[in-house]
């Protein structure tokens, strides 16, 4: 598609959309799809039709709004009216009252709370376009970003842009974006390919779920725009298998996309060509590591390799390979459309930009939203989140899944961004952020992600396969009420052979639940030893269920 | 093929192996398949037998040591028969905080499972999942493919035990 045909195809769009009086947004992003989201779109074109107002009135289902626990969402256009929880029972109503005043006993509460905090650059279109129709992705100035690079800029202007908007890998370790295409785009290679990872397997996390449900063409604009920079012609997407929505939405959207000549060859008219292949991860946490990712599309077992070489040098079947994350990829247009200046605007001194975040656990508010780095945790858990249910007491925020570690109230006032997290001894990890009240017990929470490493630990190296059973047997113990003060000890000498000798992330960052654990919540863990007690009440000592002594 | 010959889902044996073929031809037959190819065995016969283990092997010309690692170390792969009805558990961080193992122990309870199992009649199977990605609904389940949230034991027995009636 040449760029007057996207302007032609912008036109005739915005036509179609100026004859619509109303539009009425459905989420149809997989959480409110399970609260039947389906059938009330259904009922809305319905009723919609039974009353006449097809020709005035448009029904359209949009991806994530963000409000998670307040699903199935509606949003009325014009007004930005809000209603949530939503029945079919009640869709009758809501196309009555479209000319009049909103329907008050169904406005989302949450919404305005988690609007006036949030800035949107990832999550712009999310819950606005329809993710099953590259019309109107193209229509809110989609693919824009890579015409105009494939028409205006060089491969260098690209990652000139990119270098200077500060941005950093969204995956978790915050690896500079610039200096990583700049590696790639580098070496001398024939082959290179661009993979992007979307093995969202921190447990708590569904940020990049949500992004490729809500808004695929963007994730693919980005990786075609890296393709470009870093003269790559192929590329793959590693979605969990978990993710079956995004799966069947990405699948549409690469066919569109290669119909309308935005992917495939002679894009945009030009003579670039990119194309794009899914693959599907099978349930290995460890595939989120860039070198067992590689292996796992190859075919392999997921296990990891050592680094260097890195895989921007030698990466998928030995040729140099760009891997990004979904949520740095989502990135890339509003960069290359605006500039890398207008992006370094927002954002601290050295975490430029915004993240996503998914909130969940014990707090009022869940959902997903999008924030400014430098925002606080209690902004995010007492205002946007809107606090703990139930009048309870806030413990702390666990952030990174079990890469990452729990943040007490103390630090609450800190400015979220990559240093600040490292410096209480977490991370920010993927985004995923599950805030926990005074029921729950820190030994069984540090216990529940040794459970976790100890399982998905591919067994490759020794601290690993190993460290992980004795640091969770040593925790059952704790909770079981058989621990001694040796146990504590010598979780802290595993913690440190884990940080210092495992091959890859998983071996390396497994013990941060256990370390943050130890360093903020101490007393807990001699109550479970000395005193046989929980006193959040979960433990085994608590129920009276079985004490050994 | 898949031990069961015949057509116990009501699907000729044939047709099944067909997709599984369809999808190494679409690789082109290459070793690099193997993930994509056992995901198609997998949902053409529901789980991966070591029948199918050895023809996708020969097919696609790896070792048969090699599809059996493969398959062992992924979680998604089934390498033993369904219940007709499944039911996974969430057990991410968000659904743990909100009593997943609550609603695992009534499921046990009630049928007396544990996670990864399949009572004696095959009528139901237990699994639990890392995350759903579903946090805002946390605890959730997956009832036959269908995503259930904010669950509380008593939904759960109710749903498993209308299974049960459907089905006498």
């Amino acid at each position: 598609m040449h760029p007057d045909e996207l302007l032609d195809l912008i036109d005739k769009e915005n036509e179609a959309r100026s004859r619509w009086k109303h539009t009425i947004h459905i989420c149809t992003a997989a959480g409110c799809l399970s609260c039947r989201s389906d059938a009330l779109k259904e009922a809305f074109d319905k009723e919609v039709a039974a009353k006449g107002l097809a020709e005035v009135c448009a029904v359209k289902g949009v991806g994530c709004m963000g409000t998670c626990n307040a699903g199935p969402m509606v949003r009325i256009e014009p007004g930005g009216i809000h209603y949530g929880p939503v029945a079919p029972e009640d869709v009758s109503e809501i196309v009555m009252s479209l000319d009049g005043d909103p329907i008050s006993r169904l406005l989302c509460k949450e919404s305005a709370v988690f609007s006036s905090r949030q800035h949107k650059i990832v999550l712009e279109n999310s819950g606005i376009v329809d993710p099953e129709r590259i019309e109107d992705y193209i229509a809110s100035g989609g693919y824009t970003a890579l015409s105009t690079a494939l028409a205006t800029m060089s491969p260098s202007d690209v990652i000139a842009h990119v270098v200077q908007s500060g941005l950093r890998g969204r995956g978790g370790a915050g690896y500079p974006t610039g200096l990583k295409w700049t590696t790639v785009a580098k070496t001398g290679s024939r082959r290179k390919y661009v993979v992007c990872n979307a093995d969202e397997g921190d447990p708590g996390a569904f940020m990049d779920r949500s992004v490729l449900e809500s808004d695929p063409h963007r994730v693919l604009e980005g990786m075609a725009i890296a393709a470009y920079a870093v003269s790559a012609f192929h590329g793959y997407l590693y979605v969990r298998a978990e993710y079956p929505l995004a799966i069947k939405r990405l699948a549409k959207a690469i066919r569109d996309a290669e119909r309308h000549g935005l992917l495939g060859n002679n894009i945009c008219g030009t003579t670039f060509k990119f194309g794009v292949q899914i693959r599907l991860g099978a349930g290995a946490f460890v595939c989120g590591e860039e070198t067992s990712l590689i292996s796992s599309i190859e075919g392999n077992r997921g296990a990891p390799r050592p680094r260097p070489p890195y895989p921007a040098e030698y990466g998928l079947w030995g040729h140099p390979t760009l891997i990004n994350n979904v949520e740095t990829f989502a990135n890339i247009p509003p960069i290359i459309r605006n500039g890398g200046a207008w992006f370094a605007k927002t954002g601290t001194e050295k975490s430029k930009g915004t993240k996503v975040f998914a909130i969940a656990g014990r707090v009022n508010n869940t959902g997903l939203i999008e924030v400014p780095f430098g925002i606080t945790l209690r902004e995010i858990v007492f205002d946007i989140g809107g606090g703990i249910p139930e009048g309870r007491n806030f413990k702390a925020v666990q952030t990174g899944g079990p890469s990452g570690g729990c943040i007490p109230a103390e630090f609450l006032d800190m400015p979220v961004d990559y240093e600040s997290l490292a410096s209480v001894g977490s991370i920010l990890g993927s985004g995923g952020l599950i805030v926990m009240d005074d029921t729950s017990c820190m030994v069984d929470v540090a216990k529940y992600f040794m459970e976790f490493s100890r399982s998905e630990s591919c067994g490759k190296c020794l601290p690993c396969r190993t460290g992980t059973p004795q640091m969770y047997h040593i925790l059952g113990r704790i909770s079981e009420g058989g621990g001694t003060r040796y146990d504590v000890q010598l979780l802290e000498e595993l913690c440190d052979l884990l940080k210092n000798t495992s091959l890859c992330g998983l071996g390396l960052s497994a013990p941060n639940p256990v370390v943050s654990t130890l360093r903020y919540f101490k007393d807990e863990y001699e109550a479970h030893i000395l005193d046989k007690t929980c006193p959040a009440g979960v433990c085994a000592m608590a129920s009276g269920r079985m004490v050994r002594q | 093929m898949a031990s069961e010959t015949g057509t116990s889902s009501g699907q000729p044996v044939d047709r099944r192996l067909k997709m599984v073929e369809a999808t190494m031809r679409r690789y082109g037959n290459e070793p690099s398949a193997l993930i994509e190819t056992l995901h198609t065995v997998q949902e053409a016969f529901g789980y991966i037998d070591e029948e199918i283990m050895k023809y996708v092997a020969a097919v696609l010309n790896v070792p048969l040591s090699k599809v059996y690692g493969v398959a062992t170390f992924y979680h998604f792969f089934n390498l033993k028969p369904q219940g007709k009805h499944t039911c996974v558990v969430c057990t991410g961080t968000a659904c743990y905080i909100k009593g997943a193992q609550n609603l695992i122990e009534t499921i046990g309870h009630e049928t007396g499972v544990k996670p990864g199992e399949t009572t004696a009649d095959r009528s139901l199977s237990l699994l639990t999942a890392r995350c759903l990605g579903s946090c805002g609904l946390a605890p959730a389940v997956v009832f036959d493919g269908d995503v259930a949230g904010r669950l509380t034991p008593p939904d759960v027995l109710q749903r498993i035990r209308g299974w049960k009636e459907h089905a006498s």
